[in-house]
């Protein structure tokens, strides 16, 4: 189990991290996703040592590890391109952490590659002999030869080829899950930060906006940043009465009591086409293989767009009907 | 060999692929040039062939030459050691910790290499007359020769990717072990390369050694030499000296291997953090002050003792300005011959390479590593045996130069070339331009202002160069270089003091040269 509590790192009088107070239970997987800037990576290299937080505490299983240095900490840290060490072999970058004297080296470092889909041919390879996938199997490899308490992953697909990419994802996804290591992994894309976590963390201007599961994040969001920054948004004021909102699709079932004034979410794949309901114009159709996706005007609730099945025949101009599937969200800030 | 071709050789060097159509006029140049090359080496084969055995026996199995071979192997071992270590040490402090003025120290370092190496040895001998011998020889080598293996080191510590030493530490590897499983091994190169530089020097300097009273076969070549012409004897011992400087290169060659430490990824470096010094602050500041006072304050201050002492007397503007005009002009017409003859074999190497390029590039390599006195050996013997009325002229001396130089201006043209987009060229060919023209028009131009920037390091070294010009000048021949040595020869060390203040003077540009350019080779 990592704890922080109240830790924050000023760069001059650039915040890199403020106040973050964050627990992730032993085997979780822990993202924390935001965009560049916001103090992700800086939360990444005080939980690793590599800086030194200005107020708060990092305690792991108990264990304050303030004056710890990083090489005590025994947290793993895969870095964005993996940083393999250029002049060693591929088993010698695996067997880095392994002391030379034990007797089951090899055969670790050979079920470390498998582990992480490597042939053992692999082994005598240098670093910039693999391909970027290959490299980061072998740093992945390399930090689980060090059994850690606690991996830390920076970035480490956005090197990849966007096919590669959800691959490796679920890779080291598996690996992690059968080792049963707590990992934290930072990343800037949101949809690799929705498959990846158990607990996700939204980070903006060095502070956490939002933190939970990631459905609930997704669907129930704390703030529009938060909403905008996890997917695409249909934001809307309406009053509610009843539990049911009076929105401009519509009546719209919402997780909140009744006001007079509410900001309300939907998300754009709630909203479907009905036989009737709240009349759209299409402004813009294009095709996207699996489906085709519309750009609407709404009166009052704006432009947005929505996937619909390709087969479809309405093209711009028409005019259709829109319901929503679900509830809404209301935004309990402000 | 050159300062720069080290702190080069360790970026990766991305070559176009080759294509198709003959170069032939430039193919031609740069084969000339390249055959040219070989000159010193086929008089040491001549020597050797024409000699017979008896008088090789007699000439070169003697005790004399195996104390020669004594006093070279010590110089090698205690001065290669040393300075690798200090310049580690120094680099790592300046680069990796927050030693307050880094900036100032990284210059310091290099500030000697503004000090011909004979200048270095002057002082000395001035400073402290009893200091000579071996341990002499050893301190003055070190404190002139430091740089070229800092300058290296310090770029490949800059380059060093940062998150490979943060993730051996969080491995569970302690500092020190980092240092030497993940920083020293990728110092390597950097650490081979430069000592190389360090060893041919060492093999190649006369001046140093004479006033510091150490006998190497530089010095015992230059002296036979003086007083017997073109004497077997000489030329003898070229081919033995020859042989250690081939043995060094193939030394390092082997121990090199055919590592790439490149940087795996792309990605940006993230600005490293600086240890703390801690309380090891101030040995820290001790140890580099200690360099900085014996490799720049000593000769300084005898310097600016001697002109001191000297007054307005030791300004003899009738001898200072003549030896300033003869320099500048050899300087200038070396450098312009040098470049020239080097251009050919650099647009090959970056737009056509092939095994016959590779082959011809080593053929204008190689010449680089051979000490002054074997090139000059070498055209006195061409030009008394075949070309007589060639011999002690301005365009033997000329061609001397561009021997030695050959590599570096290579290395620079090199670069630049391989900055220019060979598209402009296709462009100016599709244009209706001759190749040699379209050639002329857009890569050489674009490769002008980093053609200068290597032009001028070579009429740096021109300007300084003492062995050679001894033994190649035509008479009444004097130039700064010259004029210095033979006041300093004669123990007048005051009227020396003006020449050595200009040779500074004029390598200054050097030092900011070189220092830009490790500065830069980061950023690659």
């Amino acid at each position: 189990m990592l704890q922080l509590s109240g830790l924050t790192k000023t760069y001059g009088d650039q915040p890199g991290v403020d106040r973050v107070d964050l627990a992730a239970p032993s085997g979780s997987r822990t993202v924390i996703v935001g965009p560049s800037g916001s103090g992700k990576t800086t939360l990444l290299r005080l939980i690793a040592g590599f800086e030194t937080p200005d107020a708060g505490n990092i305690t792991l299983d108990g264990r304050p590890l303030d004056t710890v240095p990083p090489h005590q900490r025994n947290i793993a840290y895969v870095a964005q391109e993996g940083a393999l060490f250029p002049h060693m072999s591929v088993a010698e970058n695996i067997g880095f952490a392994i002391p030379r004297q034990a007797s089951n080296r090899e055969s670790r470092i050979d079920t470390l590659l498998a582990r992480v889909g490597l042939s053992a041919a692999m082994k005598s390879r240098r670093p910039h002999e693999l391909s970027g996938g290959q490299q980061q199997r072998v740093a992945l490899a390399r930090a689980l030869a060090q059994q850690p308490a606690l991996m830390l992953l920076d970035e480490p697909f956005s090197a990849l080829d966007t096919g590669l990419r959800e691959a490796m994802r679920d890779m080291v996804e598996a690996v992690l899950r059968e080792a049963g290591i707590a990992s934290i992994l930072v990343t800037h894309d949101q949809s690799e930060a929705l498959a990846f976590a158990d607990h996700l963390v939204v980070m903006r201007d060095a502070r956490i906006a939002d933190a939970g599961q990631p459905q609930r994040l997704y669907e129930q969001p704390i703030d529009i940043e938060t909403a905008k920054f996890l997917g695409e948004t249909i934001i809307f004021e309406a009053a509610i009465r009843g539990g049911v909102a009076d929105t401009p699709l519509g009546p719209l079932a919402v997780d909140h009591s009744d006001t007079a004034k509410a900001t309300i979410l939907v998300r754009p794949e709630q909203v479907r086409i009905a036989e009737n309901g709240t009349l759209a114009r299409i402004l813009h159709s294009s095709y996207r293989g699996a489906a085709r996706r519309l750009e609407l005007e709404c009166q009052s609730a704006g432009h947005f767009s929505i996937d619909v099945p390709a087969a479809t025949s309405l093209t711009q101009g028409d005019s259709v009907c829109l319901a929503v599937n679900g509830r809404g969200h209301v935004f309990r800030s402000r | 060999m050159a300062i720069g071709e080290v702190i080069e050789a360790q970026r990766p060097r991305t070559l176009r692929v080759p294509r198709g159509g003959s170069h032939s006029a430039i193919f031609l140049a740069a084969g000339i040039t390249g055959l040219l090359s070989l000159l010193p080496l086929l008089f040491v084969l001549y020597v050797a062939v024409t000699s017979g055995w008896d008088t090789i026996a007699d000439l070169v199995l003697r005790p004399k030459v195996a104390a020669l071979l004594l006093n070279t192997a010590a110089l090698l071992l205690l001065v290669l050691p040393l300075s690798a270590t200090l310049a580690v040490a120094c680099a790592w402090l300046i680069e990796r910790t927050d030693l307050p003025l880094a900036r100032l120290w990284s210059w310091l370092m290099v500030a000697p290499l503004a000090l011909p190496a004979f200048v270095h040895s002057y002082a000395w001998s001035a400073f402290a007359p009893r200091f000579h011998g071996l341990g002499a020889a050893v301190l003055v080598s070190i404190l002139a020769y430091l740089p070229f293996v800092y300058l290296p080191v310090a770029a490949q510590l800059r380059r060093l990717d940062p998150a490979l030493e943060e993730t051996a530490q969080s491995m569970g590897k302690a500092p020190l072990a980092v240092f030497f499983r993940i920083v020293l091994p990728q110092l390597r190169l950097a650490i081979l390369g430069g000592g190389l530089l360090i060893g041919l020097h060492l093999l190649a300097e006369y001046g140093l050694f004479v006033l510091t009273r150490f006998d190497t076969f530089a010095t015992v070549i230059v002296d036979q030499f003086q007083s017997v012409y073109n004497g077997p004897s000489a030329n003898l011992l070229g081919g033995v000296l020859v042989l250690l400087c081939l043995g060094l290169l193939g030394l390092e060659t082997g121990l090199r291997g055919d590592e790439r430490y490149a940087r795996v990824g792309t990605g940006a470096a993230r600005q490293r953090r600086r240890v703390m010094l801690g309380r090891w602050k101030w040995p820290a500041l001790a140890l580099l002050t200690a360099f900085a006072l014996l490799s720049l304050a000593v000769p300084i201050l005898t310097l600016s003792r001697w002109l001191i002492a000297g007054g307005a007397e030791i300004w003899r503007l009738d001898f200072i300005l003549p030896a300033l005009g003869q320099t500048a002009t050899l300087a200038f017409a070396g450098a312009a011959l040098t470049t020239l003859a080097a251009l050919p074999m650099a647009w090959l190497t970056v737009r056509a390479p092939s095994r016959m390029q590779k082959l011809l590039e080593a053929a204008h390599s190689y010449v680089g590593a051979l000490p002054g006195v074997i090139i000059a050996l070498a055209l006195v013997t061409v030009t008394v045996n075949v070309a007589l009325p060639l011999y002690q002229t301005i365009a033997t001396l000329l061609f001397a130069y561009a021997l030695m130089f050959l590599p570096r201006a290579l290395v620079g043209l090199r670069t630049s070339i391989a900055q220019a987009p060979v598209e402009l060229e296709r462009a100016a060919l599709s244009l209706g331009r001759k190749p040699v023209s379209a050639i002329w028009h857009t890569t050489v131009r674009l490769a002008a202002p980093g053609a200068l920037a290597s032009a001028a390091l070579v009429g740096l070294g021109i300007t300084t160069e003492l062995t050679a010009t001894l033994m190649l000048a035509p008479n009444g021949t004097r130039t700064l270089a010259m004029r210095f040595w033979s006041y300093t020869s004669e123990l007048d060390f005051a009227a020396a003091a003006p020449y050595a203040l200009l040779m500074i003077v004029l390598s200054i540009p050097l030092v900011v040269l070189l220092h830009a350019k490790a500065d830069r080779a980061d950023q690659a």
